[in-house]
């Protein structure tokens, strides 16, 4: 996505990214980026909030309007009810350690079986 | 000061998502695009005479790809904005499902918002169509393929301005 907005700038088109995963975006480095500090999937605020929403893109706009150089990020006010997903997201604990493996020796397995049909 | 930290507040998907897979036993970790260089193209005319689009890595239908062992293939897709989708499909995507969900298409893919601020008067417009751009591994498709298939949509909207909304 972070690619498709730098093609989009180097031809001329002013871009925003709006998105939730902030080391990914700015390591790839965009023109001009709103951040909301929400777990993965509602990058324009909290489903059935129009309110919220509302004020997300006028962020983006303002952003499109006033960024007078690239990498300019701005972070939306907004918070998730609690901070618990933080650390669930794709944690790997002794809870979990054995089945991720058992789960990535099946993934290659089926890729390989996959690789042989064709 | 609300508090006092000795950790960064927001996550870093990359750390994470490294050692998530390291555990799957997948010890090469995902190379991700670093630049030091960043193009930037000023606005070229006030906001409210501009023509906006949007752009989302949710695909439209399941039917779209096969999810299977390697990953769902799918292309760049341009579909009309008016009427706005109801839904769009995520469950291939790389985003928190035990958190939230996608059932509100506004959530992130602000279809209807951008509608309101074209009625507003704060865009001049909002682009006829949407574009779907998947979420490919591989950099190089992005950049040969999706890419500039996205521009050359860009410029047959007639677009200024492009939001772009990773899920």
């Amino acid at each position: 996505m972070s690619l498709a907005a730098r093609h989009l700038e180097a031809n001329g088109v002013s871009t925003v990214v709006m998105g939730c995963a902030r080391d990914i975006v700015e390591e790839c480095g965009v023109a001009r980026f709103v951040f909301t500090d929400f777990p993965l999937g509602n990058p324009c605020g909290k489903p059935w909030d129009k309110e919220m929403q509302r004020s997300i893109v006028g962020s983006a706009l303002a952003l499109l309007e006033r960024a007078w150089m690239p990498r300019t990020t701005v972070q939306t006010p907004f918070h998730w009810e609690n901070d618990t997903w933080r650390d669930a997201f794709m944690r790997v604990d002794d809870s979990n350690r054995e089945a991720l493996a058992r789960a990535g020796e099946e993934r290659r397995r089926l890729q390989a079986e996959i690789k042989t049909v064709r | 000061m609300d508090n006092l930290r000795s950790y960064r507040s927001f996550v870093s998907y990359i750390d994470r998502s490294r050692e998530y897979y390291a555990a799957q036993g997948y010890s090469r970790p995902y190379a991700w695009a670093h630049h030091d260089d960043v193009p930037f193209t000023p606005l070229q005319k006030p906001l409210s005479g501009c023509r906006v689009g949007l752009v989302t890595t949710a695909g439209r239908t399941s039917a779209e790809g096969l999810i299977g062992a390697g990953g769902l293939m799918r292309g760049p897709y341009a579909e009309p904005a008016n009427p706005p989708p109801q839904n769009l499909f995520t469950n291939d995507l790389f985003w928190d499902k035990n958190a939230t969900h996608t059932n509100d298409v506004d959530s992130f893919l602000p279809i209807n918002r951008l509608a309101e601020q074209a009625a507003a008067g704060r865009i001049g417009s909002a682009a006829p169509r949407f574009y779907g751009v998947p979420t490919d591994y591989s950099q190089n498709r992005t950049l040969q393929g999706v890419a500039p298939q996205i521009l050359e949509w860009c410029r047959e909207d007639g677009l200024d301005a492009v939001i772009l909304l990773a899920l």
